[in-house]
């Protein structure tokens, strides 16, 4: 048998990787991809497949959440399983009939409400939203912004944040939630800021702040750009499409 | 009007011709999201054997959406051929698809009845046939267009070279772009998704693929997918557009949802057509299309997917497309939830628009969470290779840094050159050729490629 080559080394597009992150100069074994460049495609591949299935350790987010001196409300949407959430985004926008039961217990009217939900990567929210927190949490308190109690929810979509807000009565929610694994990343959380969330409104009515993780959008620019939204949020009542295309910051 | 059979003493009811064609669908998760699928296995083939006895005259007379209602069924009934009908008018369903089956049945025969067969229709009988048999008949039908190259004949596949990069930086568009040509990827387009939306960021990379197409006289055409009222606002600042793209749906108020009208297509393609960049043809709109898009828009009328999808195909067919490709696996697991789901809808919206007489390609795509993997998408390439399909997309390594999900790479399109004896369209591999980037066998030189890649380098790198 041959000797394995390694093709990449000399691939003679080697030095076009410097523009870019796309998979270019990987070789060719007759017209396939090399074995070395394929077993690393499906690992990529298998980490974001583990990422879509990882679930949110509560109990240890909850110990951890603890350092804020707020309540922290587990809840939960309709989907029961993973295989219903990735079948029915319906169900993950609406909470269980358990969770409105807690929602309904609570004191209300806060300013902002911080809704955690695992979305497509759970690994995100485990690993990612206590060092956000920790930069946020502190901006928004020395702002005087009174937080609702934080919310934790298991097979959560972006929407679900809502019509949990507006059962505490919220004047403003943001969202954070484990993004689609991509195959660089599978562990990307998505800030969605919404001004006087409701059921049924539409994605245009929230700002979003995306790739946040190290390596992509650290926290702390990610801290700082949520912080401005919110800023600019209550200064405008608004949020949404006409908030984002009036603020140079945000391009970008 | 209601349509019935009876299984084992069960009478199935079908109240009207939309709930039958969705209950005839296969399955798939966005017809159950939407409420529309079949109850049970026994329910699906029950309106299966009920669509295969409805008279294809049927859908010239009830259509899924109403004509008041909607554009698209507009456009359907009004530009159907009455004429060319006449030699299948007396089929059922059913008939049908034993007829187009047929060995007598051929290429010249289906050209014929290319508009004869409405969307509906199409989608019916594609209801009732196996993959194998969208196969068959999809491989029979042969849709050419021309631009600056040919794209479409029997024996020839092509790809859209997809260079994105998250920022548009040119640089790193480039570089996926130089890689892709060595590959011999690029005859039906060299079409890049821009990040944004600005017309300055189109224009940059307008300009830099024209003048590397120029530089290298390479025969293809250039696109940026950018939305149809950029480019109708670059065509006026005279950007060298040579497709002009737009992402489209069956039915008006999908369209609507994407910010596109008739009237505005058809205004992109004049202005398009106005510019006459194409040397021996001038089929000038790239469309793409794709299951679950009016559905995902809350405008699916009630009306299955998969039929929704088979009426965009009117819409396509109205502007003489270049290029129509279905982005089937890019939607999500709530509409196609696996490999099972992506591979029967793409083989579907291949037959589907091969039999309209459109230049069908397809993106072979998923995203990470749906159940499929590259397995799957081997599977569907070489099934839509042996089908005919007119074009894949050519990506570095499957995997698109930009709209992050696996499409195909330029690798795979070899493999399926190579075991399906397919070339790529006649002008751009004498291009290939002449440049000993691959030889007359179809096989790469990697040191040919090494010497174009420096001239290339110098121009666009440092």
């Amino acid at each position: 048998m041959d000797k394995i080559t390694k093709p990449d080394q000399n691939d003679p597009l080697s030095f076009l990787k410097e523009f870019t992150a796309a998979r270019i100069a990987i070789g060719a074994t007759g017209s396939s991809i090399p074995t070395k460049q394929s077993l690393e495609f499906k690992l990529a591949h298998a980490h974001a497949r583990d990422a879509v299935y990882s679930a949110m350790d509560i109990e240890g987010l909850e110990d951890a959440l603890g350092q804020f001196h707020r309540p922290v409300l587990q809840l939960h949407s309709m989907a029961d399983s993973r295989a219903q959430y990735l079948q029915r985004p319906d169900l993950g926008r609406k909470s269980n009939e358990e969770s409105l039961n807690r929602l309904a217990d609570q004191i209300t009217g806060d300013d902002v409400v911080i809704i955690i939900a695992d979305g497509l990567s759970a690994i995100a929210i485990n690993e990612n939203v206590l060092p956000l927190l920790q930069l946020l949490i502190p901006k928004l308190s020395a702002a005087n912004l009174k937080i609702a109690p934080l919310c934790l929810v298991e097979q959560g979509r972006v929407a679900i944040g809502d019509n949990i807000a507006h059962e505490l009565q919220s004047r403003l929610s943001i969202v954070l939630i484990g993004e689609r694994p991509g195959l660089s990343s599978a562990d990307s959380i998505g800030a969605y800021l919404t001004y006087q969330p409701k059921p049924g409104l539409k994605d245009n009515s929230r700002n979003c702040i995306s790739n946040i993780r190290p390596g992509g959008l650290d926290f702390k620019s990610a801290a700082d750009k949520i912080f401005y939204l919110v800023q600019e949020s209550f200064r405008r009542k608004l949020s949404g499409v006409e908030l984002k295309d009036n603020e140079g910051l945000l391009v970008g | 009007m209601p349509y019935q059979h009876t299984v084992q003493g069960k009478v199935y009811r079908f109240d009207n011709l939309r709930i039958l064609l969705a209950k005839a669908s296969p399955f798939r998760t966005g017809d159950a999201l939407a409420g529309l699928s079949a109850e049970t296995y026994e329910e699906r083939v029950a309106a299966q054997i009920t669509l295969a006895d409805v008279s294809i005259k049927t859908f010239l007379n009830e259509a899924v959406i109403p004509y008041e209602e909607d554009d698209v069924t507009r456009l359907i009934i009004d530009s159907h051929d009455a004429n060319a009908f006449v030699l299948i008018s007396h089929l059922t369903i059913g008939e049908l698809r034993d007829w187009l089956l047929k060995d007598e049945t051929d290429t010249l025969v289906l050209k014929t009845i290319e508009n004869a067969i409405t969307p509906e229709m199409a989608a019916a009988v594609s209801k009732i046939m196996r993959n194998q048999d969208l196969i068959a008949v999809a491989k029979k039908c042969e849709v050419v267009t021309r631009f600056r190259n040919t794209i479409g004949l029997h024996g020839h596949f092509s790809t859209r070279l997809q260079p994105n990069h998250p920022t548009d930086d040119p640089r790193g568009i480039a570089a996926s772009l130089i890689e892709g040509l060595l590959y011999g990827s690029g005859d039906a387009v060299i079409g890049t998704n821009p990040a944004t939306d600005s017309p300055q960021a189109v224009m940059q990379i307008l300009v830099l693929v024209d003048n590397l197409r120029q530089q290298f006289d390479i025969p293809t055409q250039s696109c940026v997918l950018s939305h149809i009222t950029t480019t109708l606002e670059l065509i006026n600042k005279n950007a060298p557009v040579d497709l002009c793209f737009q992402s489209i749906a069956g039915t008006q108020k999908a369209n609507n949802s994407f910010g596109v009208s008739l009237n505005l297509l058809d205004e992109a393609y004049q202005a398009t057509l106005s510019l006459n960049r194409g040397t021996v043809g001038n089929n000038v709109m790239y469309f793409e299309t794709g299951q679950g898009s009016a559905l995902s828009a809350n405008a699916h009328h009630g009306v299955d997917q998969q039929t929704c999808e088979a009426r965009a195909y009117a819409v396509a067919k109205k502007f003489n497309p270049f290029l129509v490709n279905s982005v089937v696996g890019f939607i999500g697991p709530e509409y196609l939830y696996d490999g099972k789901q992506i591979i029967r809808a793409a083989l579907e919206d291949h037959f589907c628009a091969k039999l309209l007489g459109l230049p069908m390609g397809m993106d072979i795509c998923y995203t990470n969470h749906a159940e499929a993997d590259q397995d799957d998408m081997d599977n569907l390439l070489t099934l839509l290779g042996v089908a005919g399909c007119n074009f894949i997309m050519g990506i570095p390594g499957s995997d698109d840094i930009m709209l992050n999900y696996q499409s195909t790479s330029f690798h795979d399109a070899l493999y399926l050159r190579k075991v399906l004896g397919l070339k790529p369209a006649p002008e751009f591999e004498r291009w290939l050729i002449k440049q000993g980037l691959f030889d007359e066998q179809g096989n790469r030189s990697a040191t040919a490629a090494a010497g174009l890649l420096k001239d290339m380098g110098n121009l666009w790198i440092k």
